[in-house]
């Protein structure tokens, strides 16, 4: 893919501050009309990639093209007001003193009416259009940011952690609402998140950062079943990292020796999703249990072997047989990944 | 404030005030009210003839002339105090942390003891003139009359709007302007829409103490010989043995001083200003002024060799002229002594009558205690002038006692000046949420010790300002202190006000300078308090 085909573009951004690298080496390559999540830990330099793509903030070293026009680096510097890449602030930043409307038509030129209707209604704000923000409930003031990041129709829209405002119950009902918008008007969007389960959910490919860079970038599917590293794994979904020493097309490892024919000599990390251990009580088997978490539709067993390590098992359904201190045999189910250590 | 507001609702709605508090807080507001009852019932009853003298041509060229100055210094001041705010802690001006603290410094000034500087160094034989003498210039343009008083009242009262507009706009969540530039909107365009607007409440609130001040003034129209209300009202008293016209024309100058408080209420508008999040604020990045650094540079330096240079440097050169010439220093450390004797009792008094106020409208919010409140200010808003006529009157006819006493001062001065004390009071204890309160009760704390150890550090923050803030304003009163003193007793402003309006200026220097060194404690305070400086914490 040519950088014209390409939304966004960033390559080799830096940004250091008091002598830290906040954002150290970051590459992203959106394509148009994708959903993106940019997936990391608090404090790995997400917020602080958003407000470099937006102009916000300048760039150490790197470069940020957005629809092939080069817009940060090599000397080049787009005001955040030319650059056509909208954001939705973490906390709205909805302008106090304008109502719905106003802070709609904040950005587009011109006769807004007709822009401003269409987002009213697509973002279902019907009947509130001269309400002041702060009449408004969470879920709306959500949508108002969004609509006025959309009025100007943006190259990208970057999104900062847009439900980290939001209670868990209306979380899950404003995402679906936001992936429905952005969906039906087909822009391209960034949205920053902390949350594996959000990443996973509403974003058709998901980037990975850790410590300032992107790991790894793929589709939900492939970043949960293949991830690139150890870091990337514990990230995405729960996920149990036994150490293992191959040698002779053989992993050996505490849960077992396992044939590993493509492997080369040494040590790595075998990543164990929960849902892929099979558990049975055992009175002879090696392994105890030695927590219990119980969610209704299923529960986390957390098992102790013999080498000290510990292995989480996710099993469906209610099973009251396992309770702390149960001997238990675990077995896995298919071939484990192994990660370089 | 609007957040301070928000949590009064959930507080105790519905429970009724203990008869105790709300008894002294009817006391406190009927005090506070006194004088313009007193001066409406002597207005009743004015005759034919003072309503002849009243109506008159002279009449309305008053009016004219003090509204003239009010909107003229409240637009100058506005204007120089927003720029030189924003240059502060917005701009890249080179040294803008010290530009910071000299910004704020004309504050310490007082508008009678500038004028007087004005007078001495750009006035009819002034020190400019005498140096340029010897070029051929005989006569420089006067600058008494409008010039001079706009001048004077400008140069000493832009720091109330440069004040609050910084506080305002450190209190500015950087989201929004952000928010307007990813918006498509150039920095100049959202400075105009966006942050103007949000500053709106902010730079209102500085204007309208420039208004005020400028209404209430006495000393600077007084030395620049512009007529307006104040001059005429007391030119009336001194000369008439009936005092009905100067209680009608005291009324009139009340009037148009309420008028602006109302005029300010209602340009507030409905939006509510709020942080956008509870986040870590980031730093805001410095714009850079490029080539308009220099009229930056002109600007600043301009109102601050007028404002704070010229000032300052004519009065050590008078001091040293006035020292020479043997000018006795002891009058001057009792009249010190008296400032500060009778401007800390205001402060104390001002701080204990203020607690009912506070507590009233903190913990039991309605509609009559908003009204309490409001009523409250009243003091506030009305001239120390027409305060001390009002007083004068009252004590001369109905307590003879107390006639020409400090204490007939100090109440004045709390009459004058309790919302000083009253607000930040308020405002403390409206943070201190009964939840806190109920906490430490489970935590098996009894009353005393939640007084103690928990309402007391916690409002003594909020106390000292306020208090500070009526020992500040208290040094510098004249008129007020002019007509309810006793005989002579002199303080420091009335020491200043006797040798100008002489035009005895070397004589004014010595007092003048005290009395600047005096309160300039209790501003350094104040500056702390409101975050002046651009590198302190942001205040919350």
């Amino acid at each position: 893919m040519s950088t014209s085909d390409l939304a966004l573009s960033c390559r080799g951004l830096r940004r250091s501050f008091d002598g830290v690298l906040a954002v150290d080496g970051f590459d992203l390559d959106v394509p148009t009309g994708a959903l993106m999540a940019l997936l990391g830990p608090s404090g790995c330099g997400k917020t602080t990639a958003l407000r470099l793509i937006a102009g916000l903030d300048r760039p150490g070293s790197g470069t940020v093209h957005v629809r092939g026009r080069l817009v940060a680096g090599d000397g080049e510097w787009v005001p955040p007001e030319r650059r056509k890449v909208g954001m939705v602030f973490q906390e709205w930043a909805l302008f106090p003193h304008l109502d719905v409307v106003s802070n709609i038509a904040f950005g587009v030129d011109g006769d807004a009416s007709a822009r401003v209707a269409s987002l009213i209604e697509l973002a279902r704000l019907q009947g509130l259009e001269h309400r002041m923000p702060h009449e408004l409930s969470g879920g709306q003031q959500q949508r108002v940011a969004l609509a006025r990041a959309l009025a100007p129709e943006p190259d990208v829209l970057l999104l900062d952690e847009p439900f980290s405002n939001l209670d868990a119950q209306l979380r899950a009902e404003v995402r679906g609402e936001v992936r429905e918008i952005l969906t039906a008007t087909g822009t391209t969007s960034v949205f920053v998140t902390h949350d594996q389960e959000e990443a996973l959910s509403i974003a058709d490919r998901v980037a990975v950062m850790i410590d300032g860079a992107v790991r790894q970038t793929g589709d939900p599917f492939a970043i949960y079943a293949a991830p690139a590293d150890a870091g990337v794994a514990r990230l995405v979904g729960q996920a149990n990292l036994i150490s293992a020493e191959v040698s002779g097309g053989f992993a050996h490892s505490s849960l077992g020796d396992l044939p590993m024919p493509t492997l080369a000599d040494g040590s790595c990390d075998l990543l164990v999703r929960p849902e892929a251990v099979a558990i049975a009580p055992d009175p002879a088997g090696p392994a105890r249990v030695v927590d219990v978490e119980f969610y209704g539709h299923d529960q986390l067993i957390r098992c102790a072997l013999p080498s000290g390590e510990h292995v989480q098992v996710r099993l469906i359904g209610p099973h009251p047989e396992f309770v702390l201190g149960s001997a238990v045999r675990l077995e896995l189910r298919g071939q484990p990944l192994a990660l370089p250590r | 404030m609007a957040r301070a507001a928000t949590i009064t609702v959930e507080q105790g709605r519905g429970r009724k005030a203990p008869i105790p508090l709300q008894a002294s807080a009817l006391g406190v507001t009927a005090l506070v009210l006194l004088p313009i009852v007193y001066l409406v019932a002597r207005a009743l009853e004015a005759d034919a003839s003072s309503w002849r003298l009243i109506m008159r041509w002279r009449t309305v060229s008053l009016t004219l002339h003090t509204i003239g100055l009010a909107v003229a210094v409240t637009l100058a001041a506005t204007a120089i105090g927003v720029a030189l705010a924003w240059l502060a802690v917005r701009s890249d001006m080179p040294g803008r942390r010290v530009w910071a603290t000299l910004f704020a410094l004309p504050l310490v000034i007082p508008s009678y003891v500038g004028a007087f500087t004005l007078l001495s160094a750009l006035g009819p034989t002034g020190e400019l003139q005498r140096l340029l003498e010897p070029l051929g210039v005989e006569r420089l343009p006067d600058i008494t009359g409008f010039p001079g008083a706009f001048l004077a009242l400008t140069l000493f009262t832009y720091p109330y709007v440069y004040l609050v507009t910084v506080a305002g706009i450190r209190g500015l969540d950087p989201a929004f302007e952000e928010a307007g530039r990813v918006a498509g909107r150039s920095r100049a365009r959202v400075f105009r829409t966006v942050t103007l607007p949000l500053l709106r409440p902010s730079i209102g609130a500085g204007a309208l103490l420039v208004a005020l001040y400028t209404l209430h003034d006495f000393g600077a129209v007084s030395l620049m010989r512009y007529p307006t209300f104040t001059q005429a009202i007391f030119l009336q008293y001194k000369a008439a043995f009936d005092r009905t016209p100067a209680a009608i024309l005291s009324l009139m100058l009340a009037a148009l001083a309420l008028v602006v408080v109302v005029a300010e209420r209602r340009a507030r508008g409905r939006a509510r200003y709020y942080r956008s999040g509870t986040g870590v604020a980031r730093p805001l990045r410095p714009v850079p002024l490029g080539r308009w650094r220099w009229p930056a540079l002109v600007l600043s330096g301009g109102v601050i060799g007028l404002g704070l240079v010229l000032p300052g440097g004519m009065l050590l050169m008078l001091l040293s002229r006035g020292l020479a010439a043997g000018t006795p220093l002891n009058l001057t450390i009792w009249a010190a002594g008296a400032s500060a004797l009778v401007s800390g009792a205001g402060a104390i008094c001002a701080l204990v009558v203020a607690a009912p106020i506070a507590v009233l409208g903190a913990r039991y919010p309605s509609r009559r205690s908003r009204s309490v409140e409001s009523l409250s200010y009243m003091g506030y808003a009305l001239p120390g002038l027409v305060v001390a006529l009002a007083f004068v009157f009252l004590a001369s006819s109905y307590m003879p006692l107390l006639y020409q006493t400090l204490p007939l001062l100090v109440i004045a001065y709390v009459v004058m000046f309790l919302p000083q004390t009253s607000e930040p009071l308020r405002a403390g204890l409206l943070q201190l949420t009964p939840r806190m309160e109920e906490a430490a009760r489970t935590l098996g704390r009894g009353r005393g010790r939640i007084l103690k150890d928990i309402v007391f550090p916690l409002i003594a923050k909020p106390a000292l300002a306020g208090a500070a803030l009526v020992f500040l304003t208290a040094m510098k009163e004249l008129p007020a202190t002019l007509l309810l003193r006793p005989t002579g007793f002199e303080t420091l402003s009335t020491r200043v006000w006797t040798s100008a309006s002489a035009g005895l200026y070397s004589r004014a220097a010595v007092p003048a300078l005290l009395l600047m060194l005096l309160s300039s404690v209790p501003l350094a305070v104040l500056a702390r308090r409101v975050g002046v400086d651009p590198e302190g914490v942001r205040q919350d």
